[in-house]
């Protein structure tokens, strides 16, 4: 399929117009960029979210402060469930690699269960705040906490859901082409809560008890 | 800590039956008048047996094509809702003298200033906008559909259910009576206890989701969809518009996304982000929302400098003057724009140095726009220009655009703005530039491109008519305005004092009425269009002897767009293969893969305004149950791995013979 004569041929001898591939793009060919640019418009929500907590961070209204509220022992058990389930969630992705389906279900269920540890750990905390009357209502600082770190609990509870819709559809379908951009997806989210739980832990917590 | 003094029942909520404003003549009559269109439109479409057309060729589509369409068809049909709007309040401060309170009482006219900049600005600015981009940039970068159709289907669905959602509470309930910022804190609980803000906060949530995915879905196109050869630098001006455009919508529909949903927090649980007491800050909302709020405006006007960029070069016969130029001007605005929004609200009182920053800053972004006029002007200067229709509106568009620039430059000065901060001279600056600029680009684009879209091109006798009257319309409305602003008259005042003032609304309605008479000639003209189709045929794809690929492939074109992939050589592609006497391939087609359609998004944005409504009226049980609803649709979707199907050859064939013979009768005499 040559179709172009040169109008001009002592410019040009010969010019395509025509792509010789049936399908330059293929299928999927777009889904990591798309997801990518997805985590970043996500990632804003959550610099809105750090950006109210660092304005009203410090309006108490006369009740509980930082100090009197966060039990940094408790938080780094949290924080090390969560860190340790982006580390399994790394081997169930070398696991998928290699095509093991067995062994990529066994950590991402391990995963999964490091993440209903963390999630279990943050309801705990956030019950004993609230039965000590720091509740969300009590001041826009802790309207602000609550938020900024409900919402990555919420997150990671999304991601939880998804990694047992994955898992079914890996047992149904194996380690397919769709199934292992799936799977490529959620690990993107996954590491991202956990970059955006460091910053959480840095500012809110650490930062928080220091002040 | 404010307590909600309704009675909420476990079953309905606080909704009860005076949620019905039947002591409201306006509104009683105007649903009267919707519910009689509504009921003739659902059933001509019943007696012309459509449903089953509709359904399966339009709802469920994933085709670019006609999603773009079916935004456009919204974005009008909100146009007539929106402009109702404008004309009663311009009637309204056209009466309302010596001692007369006009026709529209307090909490009605407030409903009415905030629907309209709503309504205006998210259900239609935005999908005539997001329609054109999504129905052109494909074709313009060669490519079959989007990156994601699917996402671009359900991107559609809920925009529109966050206009059902918005349209509802004029007959279920009311609206926000809180201009469209819905600024605490007037729009918390304790000034606003009824259902009004919380409409307008599921209504935009509900859009939101859907510009945001929409966002997301073109710029990856745009970077993963272009055909061979085509660079960035080589990408048609108004694909680059669309791309900064949609990057704008990534970065900033979440911030609006966030705030919304603090002020929701704030709302329904009481919590203190930006109320006045327990250390909340109503300015930091104010903060927000613009951070959002001012790179919006410039979301809907990039994609129409691509316009009227287009529409210049065609028309004048010419390449692009300044193509590289253009491309940084429109990326300089793009980053400029999220530097900017404090100039909102100079008053707030941050001190002589913030307001210096933002005012310079402010001004700095006339460069590269007035960059882009110096553009135009060299793109007609010796060419040779044909007055069409899209050109007459890109014409009126430097003329008026310019003069909304230079008020926005003197707005741009702290000390000139304590004078005009929410003067009528600022109302009359954005419609300046909203309507001199994004409506003007967006009529020349349907003029433009409609022959595209349906094969015929727009009766340019009416469409003249629509144009004289929107411009001429324009100039009469808004002009006094700018009289009355710096006189220091106030904007979203229901009643005047001073009868000295009464001439300049009159002057002000009358141009309301000029512009509803360019409304309607619009309509007059597609209907005669569509009456007049065969002597209006477009039968080469290329009814303007334009420059860029979408041209290239037939009037409307193909499920499949392109039966072979273009290769691109030039910025000006389809000008380049027609130089170099380019013949259309008419053998060897192949099968093309493309995706299948579903009514999945359909699902869920219905789902989604049932939610919505439950959450508005403290319905518990339905919102968890929708909720839960739209949950189980979005996870069954993702098991149903078998979305694509092929075009076989022989259908191609055919498809392109038939373009083949259209193309011989129209050379025919």
């Amino acid at each position: 399929m040559s179709m172009a004569a040169g109008a001009r041929p002592e410019e040009i001898a010969v010019r395509t117009y025509v792509a010789e591939e049936a399908h330059p793009h293929a299928e999927g060919d777009s889904t990591s960029l798309g997801f990518w640019i997805y985590l970043m418009s996500d990632c804003l929500i959550f610099a809105m979210l750090f950006a109210a907590y660092g304005v009203l961070g410090g309006n108490y209204a006369a009740g509980p402060a930082p100090k009197d509220l966060f039990h940094l022992p408790l938080v780094a058990v949290n924080t090390t469930a969560l860190l340790l389930s982006s580390i399994t969630y790394g081997f169930a992705m070398v696991a998928m690699q290699e095509g093991r389906i067995g062994r990529t279900q066994l950590w991402l269920a391990v995963t999964g269960l490091f993440g209903l540890a963390f999630i279990g750990i943050e309801l705990s905390e956030f019950a004993d705040m609230i039965r000590e009357g720091a509740t969300p209502q009590r001041s826009a600082f802790l309207s602000a906490f609550f938020t900024l770190v409900g919402t990555h609990g919420l997150h990671v509870t999304a991601g939880i859901v998804w990694l047992v819709t994955l898992m079914t559809q890996v047992r149904l379908h194996g380690l397919t082409a769709a199934n292992r951009r799936r799977l490529a997806c959620l690990s993107m989210f996954w590491h991202f809560l956990d970059v955006v739980w460091i910053g959480v832990f840095t500012f809110v917590y650490l930062l928080g008890v220091l002040r | 800590m404010i307590e909600s003094q309704q009675a909420v029942s476990p079953v309905f909520g606080r909704l009860t039956l005076e949620a019905l404003p039947l002591h409201e003549p306006i509104v009683v009559y105007t649903f009267v008048v919707v519910a009689l269109i509504g009921v003739a439109a659902l059933g001509a479409v019943t007696w012309f047996r459509l449903w089953g057309y509709l359904w399966r060729e339009w709802f469920t589509s994933v085709d670019h094509k006609k999603i773009g369409i079916m935004y456009m068809v919204l974005g009008i049909v909100m146009l007539l809702r929106g402009f109702a709007d404008a004309i009663m309040m311009r009637l309204q401060q056209a009466m309302a003298f010596n001692g007369s309170e006009g026709y529209l009482p307090p909490e009605h006219y407030d409903q009415v200033f905030s629907a309209h900049g709503v309504i205006m600005i998210f259900f239609v600015a935005m999908p005539l906008v997001t329609g054109l981009m999504n129905y052109i940039m494909p074709l313009q970068i060669g490519a079959r559909d989007v990156s994601f159709p699917f996402l671009n289907n359900f991107s559609f669905w809920m925009t529109a259910g966050g206009a059902v959602l918005t349209m509802l509470s004029l007959f279920i309930g009311a609206f926000a009576r809180t201009g469209w910022l819905a600024y605490p804190p007037l729009s918390g609980i304790a000034y606003s206890p009824d259902v009004g803000v919380d409409y307008y906060i599921w209504g935009l949530q509900i859009a939101g989701v859907g510009t945001t995915l929409s966002g997301i879905n073109l710029v990856t196109t745009i970077i993963k969809m272009r055909a061979p050869g085509m660079a960035m630098m080589r990408l048609p001006i108004f694909t680059w518009t669309a791309l900064c455009t949609n990057v704008l919508i990534v970065a900033t529909f979440p911030v609006l996304t966030a705030t919304l949903a603090l002020l929701t927090l704030d709302r329904y649980l009481g919590m203190n982000f930006f109320t006045s007491d327990f250390g909340g800050s109503p300015m930091l909302y104010v903060n927000l929302i613009w951070i959002w709020g001012h790179p919006e405006v410039y979301i809907l006007i990039l994609p129409v400098f691509g316009i009227y960029s287009e529409v210049a070069s065609t028309f004048s016969g010419k390449r692009l003057f300044g193509y590289t130029s253009m491309v940084y001007a429109t990326v300089v605005i793009t980053i400029l724009s999220y530097l900017v929004w404090l100039h909102h609200f100079f008053t707030m009182g941050s001190g002589a140095s913030v307001n210096s920053f933002f005012g310079i800053t402010t001004m700095i972004i006339s460069i590269p726009t007035g960059a882009k006029i110096f553009n135009w002007l060299f793109t007609m200067y010796r060419g040779r220009i044909r007055f069409e229709l899209p050109m007459m509106w890109t014409v009126a568009f430097m003329l008026t655009f310019v003069i909304g620039g230079m008020t926005g430059v003197m707005l741009a000065v702290p000390p000139a703005d304590f004078v005009l901060h929410n003067s009528l001279f600022l109302v009359a600056h954005f419609h300046n530039v909203i309507i001199g600029g994004v409506v003007f680009g967006l009529f020349a684009g349907m003029n433009f491109w409609f022959p595209k879209a349906f094969g015929f091109r727009l009766d340019p006798f009416w469409g003249k008519f629509s144009f004289w009257f929107w411009v001429i319309g324009f100039y009469f409305a808004f002009m006094p305005l700018y009289a009355l602003g710096l006189m220091g008259v106030t904007r979203r005042l229901r009643v005047f004092d001073d009868p000295s003032l009464q001439p300049w609304f009159v002057v002000a309605a009358f141009g309301a009425f000029l512009i509803l008479l360019g409304i309607l000639s619009f309509l007059v003209q597609v209907a005669v269009s569509i009456k007049n189709r065969e002597k209006l045929r477009d039968t080469t794809g290329d009814p303007w002897n334009a420059r860029s690929l979408e041209w290239a492939t037939s009037s409307p074109p193909p499920d499949y767009n392109f039966a072979f992939t273009p290769v691109v050589h030039d910025v000006d592609a389809w000008w380049d293969m027609k130089q170099h006497g380019y013949t259309r391939p008419l053998a060897g087609f192949r099968p093309i893969h493309m995706p299948k359609n579903t009514g999945t998004g359909v699902f869920i944005a219905a789902l989604s305004v049932i939610l919505g409504f439950a959450l508005v009226w403290y319905i518990w049980w339905l919102a968890a149950l929708s909720f839960v609803a739209i949950l189980a649709v979005a996870i069954g979707h993702t098991f149903d791995y078998r979305r694509s199907y092929d075009i076989p050859a022989a259908e191609i064939a055919r498809a392109e013979e038939a373009r083949t013979r259209l193309i011989v009768a129209g050379a025919a005499p």
